[in-house]
């Protein structure tokens, strides 16, 4: 962990809620999967959010608007935040294989990109499902055409791709690996589909962000983990879920 | 020079500033983000008889000015802290630990403070009889002058050290349980614990905590903790440690005035990890600024 201050350098909307911010500043070590903690004027605790790229010395992020806190940082256009940084476990990507898989459902799309980069330039031939409820939601689409990955986009309502959901799509792919970021119901639905081994990122709601709290913890076949600490990423085969 | 020297029951602190319990781990884990033996102490995380996951999640909710948590005592189990935690511990700190202990009955408590008595690293037992986060136990024992001074007369028989008792604000009159402790052989006391509170999700409709209730901490409880401090140290003879909101120099500075010997910080760790070392920093500036010399000479030295 890391504390320190970014520059504010963009923040844009993506579609009618989600937003992307660019900060710059102290961010090369940064990891795909990890995430960062941003505290906000007059708001207690901090907001964890997911890394959706490091370029250099920019980091970018994308969150959807829900509460107060990205209320106000939907509001902001240039200026300082103060953020903890390089937290949590990150994805592992030695364990890849040749043909990764990469699923990301709503605002579990962002941390997917720069894994994304990170796997297409070791030369892996990756796919990427981008799960949506509907067109008007769907973002990132070209960024992930431009890494040259194969990209699908799925709808629930069909108004755009593949109508259906993530798992509709999984069907009709071969992959070595899977890694996998969205509201848990499409976890458990990726879980349950899913032919290979693979890692889910998780959320929860946390106090500190670096484990000190223990607000955040969930049972493992490994025992307690520290969603913020030993997570956000588990491996599929720790996951005690009875599906 | 400042002084920031306080003695907290036979040992002698470098500063007044505790690091409180459930958001300090076991300490190692902060000694990558700083030399944690700038440290006056630490508490280190309630630890029980047998190991616990606590509460199911969601268990945190932010509130105006502080946070509710209901972790509900997380904990590897006494063998393991011995065994894991304090070894680990004793590479990155040198000083003195305070040992915060909880249970659910009173042999439970009897039983993990033993235990603790015997590890040389342990300078105090702090013993939780006031976690709001658990059924039949933690606060049961606290919100009743009489089972507080059962387990405090059960832990004091095991042990030779320093017995603190940290008492829950969630009663209407707390410095009747805190003489009760006092009468009952508590070397110190320790206050407050979190506050009971809620909060409801609108757009769900539900709890936000999925536990409904849990402890509320954080700067907005301050004054309050500041009141049941003065109270409590007004009403006892012995040391008191303050806490609850405390987030600044100027914080453990009132807290000393309203009767505290040494001063807990808890969740301002959890928004800052620095916030401990920070305050240590800054408490020369303050010092002076009050023209105060030595810390000591401060401790309930409000003027009512």
């Amino acid at each position: 962990m890391k504390q320190t201050y970014l520059e504010i350098i963009s923040n844009k909307p993506l579609t009618e809620s989600v937003m992307e911010m660019k900060l710059k500043g102290d961010v090369s070590t940064l990891k795909a999967g990890q995430f960062v903690n941003i505290k906000l004027e007059g708001l207690y605790l901090r907001r964890p959010i997911s890394v959706c790229n490091v370029c250099g010395s920019e980091l970018t992020i994308i969150y959807k608007i829900v509460g107060k806190g990205t209320e106000q940082m939907s509001k902001m256009q240039g200026g300082t935040l103060d953020v903890l940084t390089e937290l949590g476990n990150g994805y592992d990507l030695s364990l890849s294989g040749d043909t990764p898989l990469l699923i990301g459902g709503g605002v579990g799309v962002p941390p997917m990109y720069y894994l994304a980069k990170l796997l297409t330039s070791q030369g892996k031939k990756v796919s990427v499902i981008l799960g949506f409820n509907t067109k008007s939601e769907v973002f990132y689409e070209n960024e992930f055409k431009a890494l040259s990955a194969n990209v699908i986009v799925t709808t629930v309502d069909g108004s755009y791709g593949v109508k259906g959901f993530v798992t509709t799509a999984m069907k009709d792919i071969d992959y070595s690996y899977f890694y996998t970021c969205g509201p848990e119901p499409m976890l458990k639905a990726v879980y349950k589909e899913s032919k290979t081994l693979g890692e889910f990122s998780f959320e929860e709601r946390m106090g500190c962000g670096f484990g000190a709290c223990m607000g955040c913890s969930c049972k493992t076949i490994y025992g307690n983990k520290r969603i913020c600490k030993e997570g956000p990423v588990l491996k599929k085969e720790e996951l005690l879920w009875q599906i | 020079m400042a002084d920031l020297k306080v003695n907290l029951l036979g040992i002698e602190l470098d500063n007044p500033v505790i690091p409180a319990s459930g958001t300090f781990g076991y300490g190692y884990e902060f000694s990558e983000l700083y030399d944690i033996n700038v440290l006056g102490t630490f508490s280190f995380k309630g630890t029980t008889k047998e190991p616990r996951f606590g509460n199911p999640t969601p268990r945190i909710a932010e509130c105006t000015a502080g946070m509710i948590n209901a972790v509900g005592l997380q904990n590897p189990g006494v063998h393991k802290v011995i065994e894991e935690e304090l070894p680990k511990l004793k590479k990155c700190f040198n000083k003195k630990v305070m040992a915060n202990v909880s249970g659910f009955s009173i042999e439970d408590y009897a039983y993990t403070c033993e235990l603790l008595d015997k590890q040389e690293q342990v300078g105090w037992l702090e013993v939780n009889v006031s976690c709001p986060n658990v059924h039949g136990g933690g606060m049961s024992f606290g919100t009743n002058p009489e089972m507080a001074s059962k387990v405090t007369e059960a832990v004091k028989k095991v042990t030779n050290k320093p017995v603190i008792i940290k008492l829950s604000p969630n009663v209407t009159d707390i410095v009747s349980i805190a003489k009760a402790c006092e009468s009952a052989g508590a070397d110190g006391i320790s206050l407050i614990n979190t506050m009971l509170g809620m909060r409801i999700d609108l757009a769900r409709r539900t709890p936000v905590i999925k536990n409904v209730k849990g402890g509320f901490s954080g700067s907005a409880i301050f004054p309050v903790a500041v009141r049941m401090v003065y109270e409590v140290a007004s009403a006892v003879n012995v040391p008191v440690i303050g806490m609850g909101g405390v987030s600044s120099a100027e914080d453990v500075i009132e807290m000393m005035l309203a009767g505290a010997t040494a001063v807990e910080v808890g969740a301002q760790n959890l928004i800052n990890p620095y916030a401990c070392r920070d305050i240590i920093n800054d408490l020369p500036r303050v010092m002076e600024k009050y023209k105060i010399n030595s810390l000591k000479e401060i401790i309930k030295g409000v003027r009512v």
